[in-house]
């Protein structure tokens, strides 16, 4: 059992880290292992925002195996020379913990070779990589990692998040939600369920040059859609494909720079309840994530079966 | 074995060793006996005045302490208690025993109004999944959509959504009457048992897989039906029972019943492990 939220502001923008937040907190009985958040902020839309690891959580729960700073500032250096290398230039610098740092980055060429060359450095991984799209996760509910990465304060058009209990894979950073649509900028993915053809699928994926990072069924969700944009499929049709091509129970959400979308399968397993008007558009797992937003009476409905829904912002 | 086509219903069920079984311990079957109604004693049961009537805001409560708050106010005798901001929790209103106006002023999470046996409740606002599971007598009224597994399991009482619900409505229905105003999910009435289902609009697939007995009426289109599923003749008796429970639940009331669809076990899945190999593809 997870829960995922997510929340859409259709003409404006709003403090969207906080309000995800209170989302996510509302649902932490559904699993506290770890909290995932995928932010879609405000850009110049000129620099790529790349949040990454160069480590692993190893608090309270945690599988990872406890490492050295001083390793981690290896990683660093040796991410900032492929960086060079690549033709990418450093803007602006955060190191938010010790394993977990956030780049403004200038540039414009080709994201797959760009994130095989950074996360060929052992132990590191691309968390995010986007315009608007900033994905932050780690161990502990949700307020505690809002705390820990100053996320209250973020303002954004929409966001998806993820309150996780493991069940699938490990306690750990890199088997927390939300998933980046590798390679394509701005893509996340948050997952409730169990997929059953995984291995089958991730096997063929892999075949055609896609990355999975974790051994976390989720994450199959979004090499899949992102293997099917890349073939020229939009949004709405790969996620269209899921529906027969993912195998299990699963209600997901999934967002891109201008969009939020979400698929549910066709024997409707997994909970989902949506809030729907002109300017904003709220869901979660329970109505009691939707009422941490709105707490006045609202007209809520739980989508059928099969049911795949996209909006912009 | 005795001619099960032409043998007395009783008979048969013996004879299919449906009356066999010794039971023992706690799965003992105990019957009510009138002449020892007195010696009864239906634990968590409280003499309510309708009339007696009150209000609760349980929007700063835990759903453990709002459902302790009704059952002190049920002690104290009052039948009339109105529950105001439930604001989505879970589990309110469940394991009442007793007859009581319930009143909630907005929406419940999961699990609203399980277990219960008696009360009269109406919910303006929507409800998550599972509500009123397990109910064994009374009415729910739903003024707008409910979540998955509607119903799950219910013995008796009158189920009532007048806006859409979602899938798995009536999963092991036992007894009792659910009526949906709007649309249901796929899986309605899987692996119900006994009772009946109403809804007026469409329903999505797998229409009463593997039902073992009871009723399904639809009023719109249906996605699929599910194993062991098949129309029905629609009678006359069934249009009346239609049009005087609808009239009860006041929800479509000038429904045209007549074009309605009846949907009822095959009953080819029944005592499904005697049967051939051949005979079991057939039953799927």
């Amino acid at each position: 059992m997870c829960g995922i939220a997510g929340l859409i502001h259709r003409g404006n923008t709003s403090k969207v880290g906080f309000e995800l937040q209170g989302m996510l907190q509302a649902l932490k009985h559904r699993g506290e292992d770890s909290t995932g958040y995928a932010l879609y902020g405000k850009t110049n839309g000129q620099n790529f925002i790349m949040r990454f690891k160069v480590g692993e959580n190893v608090g309270e729960g945690s599988n990872s195996v406890m490492e050295d700073v001083s390793v981690y500032d290896e990683r660093k250096k040796i991410v900032d020379g492929y960086l060079s290398d690549l033709g990418a230039k450093i803007i602006k610098e955060e190191r938010i913990l010790p394993y977990s740092l956030r780049y403004e980055i200038e540039y414009d060429k080709d994201l797959m070779e760009f994130s095989q060359k950074i996360e060929s450095v052992p132990g590191v991984e691309i968390l995010s990589m986007g315009k608007s799209l900033e994905v932050i996760k780690d161990l502990g509910n949700a307020e505690a990692v809002c705390k820990r990465y100053n996320l209250d304060k973020l303002v954004g058009t929409h966001a998806i998040g993820h309150a996780r209990m493991a069940t699938e894979s490990g306690v750990d950073i890199k088997s927390a939600h939300p998933f980046w649509g590798y390679p394509f900028s701005d893509v996340s993915v948050v997952h409730n369920g169990q997929l059953t053809n995984y291995w089958n699928n991730r096997r063929v994926l892999e075949n055609k040059g896609m990355r999975f990072m974790s051994e976390c069924d989720s994450e199959l969700i979004a090499v899949y859609l992102a293997e099917k944009m890349r073939n020229g499929a939009t949004l709405e049709e790969g996620m269209k494909e899921t529906l027969t091509g993912l195998d299990g129970v699963f209600t997901y959400f999934v967002a891109t720079k201008d969009s939020l979308g979400m698929a549910k399968d066709t024997m409707a397993a997994k909970p989902l309840v949506l809030y729907e008007s002109d300017d904003l558009v709220a869901m979660g797992s329970e109505e009691i994530a939707i009422r941490s937003v709105l707490p006045q009476e609202i007209e809520t409905y739980d989508p059928f079966d099969g049911e795949v829904k996209v909006w912009q912002i | 074995m005795a001619n099960l086509k032409t043998s007395e219903k009783k008979t048969k069920a013996q004879s299919m060793g449906l009356h066999s079984e010794v039971l023992t311990g706690k799965t003992q079957q105990k019957f009510f006996n009138p002449d020892e109604a007195e010696n009864f004693y239906y634990f968590g049961t409280y003499d309510v005045d309708f009339n007696k009537r009150t209000e609760i805001d349980v929007k700063n409560m835990e759903c453990r302490e709002a459902n302790k708050k009704i059952d002190e106010l049920m002690k104290d005798g009052y039948g009339t208690i109105v529950i105001k901001n439930p604001q989505g929790k879970h589990s309110l209103g469940v394991g009442i025993l007793n007859k009581l106006n319930l009143i909630f002023e907005g929406s419940l999470g999961y699990f609203g109004c399980g277990s219960m046996d008696g009360p009269i409740v109406r919910i303006n606002g929507r409800v998550g999944w599972s509500c009123a599971e397990n109910m064994m007598a009374g009415k729910v009224v739903i003024e707008k959509n409910a979540g998955s597994c509607f119903g799950a399991a219910i013995r008796g009482g009158d189920l009532i959504c007048k806006g859409s619900v979602g899938a798995r409505t009536g999963i092991d229905q036992k007894g009792g009457t659910i009526i949906i105003g709007g649309d249901a999910g796929a899986f309605t009435g899987f692996m119900m048992q006994r009772g009946r289902i109403i809804i007026l609009g469409d329903v999505g697939i797998n229409l009463g897989d593997s039902m073992y007995d009871g009723t399904i009426f639809v009023g719109g289109k249906i996605g699929s039906f599910g194993s062991d599923a098949v129309e029905a003749e629609l009678t006359d008796s069934d249009q009346d029972w239609l049009k005087r429970k609808l009239k009860v639940a006041e929800i479509g009331e000038n429904f045209d019943v007549s074009k309605m669809t009846k949907v009822v076990a095959g009953k080819k899945l029944w005592n499904y492990d005697a049967l051939e190999p051949t005979e079991k593809k057939g039953a799927i």
